[in-house]
């Protein structure tokens, strides 16, 4: 893993006491809320419907046993006991106080963390894939092209007052685990035949009010001119895009207006005046990846004896095997998920004594490595076959063994009307109702692979379009409405969810859920997902089920 | 009258500035003076034959490239902010010094906010209008907040990757 030094920490050390200037300040009435809200803004600290929230950046969903530690601590000592994982890969603390703010900002820094970019309209945390490193599919490392890109858009002096904030995700393997083709800017690393590194560049793909799965503007781009590319994409859009309306102004829409030729030709143009001078010189490239190459695996059988026997004797441990361990790399370990979808629970949300317990795991079993995916669940990502028994057997007792990974119960919902001050409507509740209506995991076996995900407002926090099944909250009238889409994905056939038929109120939606799966079940032919008999059937069958008590 | 304050050779101090702001719809003053654009265009070469230091006010929308043949006659060229959120003189300013090689003074103007500052500083701006009242030696604080950077730009400061070279 990659290793503050010196100087990365002094960015910390000097952000944090700029911060709490600025908080004396607003304390001593020296700032009004609307002076201060851009600064407080700067560092992740949003005002909700009941509390501040600080949101707390991971950068690439990356964290040490230490830093997870930290966190679990910060929830305890300042929050409520607990934080909330969120699909940017970052932490939130929902019931913050303002005055204490500057303090949590020092006990970050001091495990290397912060809240830097984390709001505001510039270039947020880069999503990557969390398996990166320990999955045989990727070509290569895309944690090191994470790394740069974060020194790169850290306080970067051109790019931190854009139209609208700015999203990057990079993936290395051909099964998509960052939703790439759905970011402002999707990177696709790829082998070319004579081996060269390169990236599939993926420009104005987003969600919210227009969603779009992005196009590809440039099919190869060395990997070492990367950051030039970037600066040139970053430099159209600042200074084009559109600041006039909000719900307009991200790069997506400049995409579609231009068309993605005309775009591309324009990045192109720019590119070619920047040169090769903007790009990370090979020896900063190779000290970042360097410090990602030094996994201390051992060399061991490919069969664990433990690990077969565990599964033969234990059917829940064999459930969890099917479900939320993932192969790896190396022969002898195994990528453990695990799980913040515990039926009934809040999806993403960790108590201080889980996130402890996934910390304590690392730093036993794990290489002292824990990642965050994009769909709030947290990853060990390097255990030892040998040791998996043990560590399902410490997860269950923690609660975060729930083996759904994929399921239709691993559902992405944002914190919606319950926290949130722009929702319509409850997110949280209703994965809950989901989720326990297939509280059968046979049947949820049965069923396989079903995303669902769930934003209480418009501007699609948990990623509604792109989920096999999506579910957006609207108001009606002062009532809670959901609209349901069908068939998106954001995974490597990307694609935006259709509408289904008029919204349903609260409490039709988990059983309309019930009977989407009645009719894929139905339906379905030869080990087909949803998402492929959604795309092979289209949506009359499923609409005709659905709204058939209606008529 | 906005204070201005002048950065040379590291320090902000508070300047008098020598130059008018002259609006579209106001009759042209005498002495070193700022217009718009199309101002310039109409009437640059006359103030320049007479003498004077001209300088040219660009508005957000308006690209740095469009000065590229007249720079060298032009002393200040300054940016407006029309929110401080408005993210486009960033872009000019550093076209203006990196790529166009623009040695007179880059002014920023409007919207003008002490919590901006280092970013300012970094993409090439070497006068400041502050909208907050900011004061030279504030300016000067929240300028060199950081003792490291992370890119390249064009004030010429070493990123961290080639610190770590040293």
């Amino acid at each position: 893993m990659y290793q503050y030094d010196t100087i990365d920490k002094a960015m910390l050390a000097d952000r944090s006491s700029e911060f709490r200037g600025q908080v004396a300040r607003r304390l001593a009435g020296e700032l009004t809320e609307d002076q201060f809200k851009p600064l407080r803004l700067m560092n992740g600290l949003y005002l909700q419907l009941h509390a501040y929230m600080l949101r707390v950046a991971i950068p690439y969903g990356s964290l040490n046993p230490a830093q997870l530690r930290k966190l679990a601590w910060i929830g305890r000592t300042y929050d409520k006991g607990y934080g909330h994982f969120t699909t940017r890969t970052n932490l939130q603390f929902h019931w913050i106080k303002l005055a204490d703010t500057p303090d949590i900002l020092d006990h970050l820094a001091s495990v290397d963390m912060h809240a830097i970019q984390t709001s505001g309209n510039c270039i947020r945390n880069t999503t990557t894939d969390p398996y990166a490193g320990a999955t045989a599919e990727e070509v290569d490392d895309p944690r090191v092209w994470a790394e740069a890109i974060r020194q790169w858009s850290t306080f970067h002096p051109e790019f931190s007052f854009l139209p609208r904030k700015f999203k990057i995700a990079i993936t290395a393997a051909p099964k998509d685990r960052t939703a790439a083709r759905v970011h402002d800017i999707g990177l696709v690393l790829k082998r070319a035949r004579d081996g060269a590194l390169g990236f599939e560049v993926i420009v104005g793909g987003g969600m919210g009010r227009t969603p779009y799965v992005g196009p590809t503007i440039r099919e190869f781009l060395p990997v070492n001119r990367l950051l030039s590319y970037l600066e040139a994409i970053l430099r159209v859009y600042n200074r084009h895009g559109r600041r006039d309306n909000i719900y307009k102004a991200r790069i997506k829409i400049l995409v579609a207006a231009l068309g993605k030729d005309e775009f591309a030709r324009q990045v192109e143009a720019e590119w070619a005046k920047i040169g090769e001078g903007a790009d990370l010189p090979d020896t900063e490239l190779a000290r970042i990846r360097g410090a990602f190459a030094a996994t201390a695996f051992e060399v061991l059988p490919a069969q664990s004896e433990a690990f077969e026997a565990a599964k033969a004797s234990t059917p829940a441990f064999a459930r969890f095997v099917r479900n939320n361990v993932k192969p790896h790399k190396k022969s002898g370990y195994g990528i453990v998920e695990v799980s913040l979808k515990g039926i009934g629970d809040t999806p993403g949300d960790a108590t201080s004594e889980q996130m402890e317990t996934v910390a304590d795991l690392a730093e036993q079993y794990g290489l002292g490595d824990i990642r965050v995916t994009h769909e709030q669940n947290l990853v060990l990502p390097h255990v030892k076959l040998d040791d998996i028994p043990t560590v399902w057997a410490a997860l269950r007792d923690a609660g975060i063994a729930t083996p759904n990974i994929n399921l239709v119960s691993d559902i992405i919902a944002c914190p919606g009307l319950d926290y949130c001050a722009l929702a319509n409507a409850r997110a949280i509740p209703i994965a809950q109702h989901i989720a326990e209506k297939f509280r059968d995991q046979d049947r949820a076996e049965k069923i396989g692979e079903l995303k669902i995900k769930i934003s209480g407002c418009i501007n699609a926090c948990g990623h509604h379009h792109v989920g096999h099944i999506g579910i957006l909250g609207v108001d009606k009238k002062g009532e809670e409405f959901y609209q349901l889409t069908l068939g998106g994905s954001g995974a490597e056939d990307a694609s935006v969810g259709s509408m289904l038929g008029p919204a349903l109120p609260y409490e039709k939606v988990a059983d309309a859920v019930d009977t989407l799966v009645d009719v894929y079940l139905r339906e379905r032919q030869d080990g087909e997902r949803f998402l492929d008999t959604f795309r092979r059937t289209g949506v009359t069958p499923f609409k005709e089920a659905v709204y058939a008590d209606a008529h | 009258m906005p204070t201005l304050i002048e950065l040379k050779d590291g320090v902000c101090r508070g300047a008098e500035d020598a130059f008018t702001h002259v609006a579209d719809d106001q009759d042209m003053a005498t002495g070193d003076v700022i217009v718009s654009l199309a101002r310039f265009q109409s009437e640059g070469d006359g103030l320049l034959s007479e003498g004077r230091r001209v300088g040219v006010r660009l508005k957000a929308e308006e690209e740095a490239e469009v000065l590229a043949y007249d720079l060298p006659r032009l002393a200040v060229v300054a940016l407006d902010f029309p929110k401080y959120r408005d993210g486009r003189a960033y872009t000019n300013a550093r076209l203006l010094r990196e790529r166009f090689k623009f040695a007179g003074q880059v002014r920023a103007v409007g919207d003008v906010l002490r919590e901006q500052a280092g970013f300012m500083v970094r993409v090439g701006f070497d006068a400041f209008e502050p909208a907050d009242d900011a004061s030279a030696n504030e300016w000067q604080a929240a300028a060199r907040r950081y003792r490291h950077v992370y890119q390249r730009s064009a004030d010429g400061r070493a990123p961290a990757f080639a610190e770590r070279e040293a």
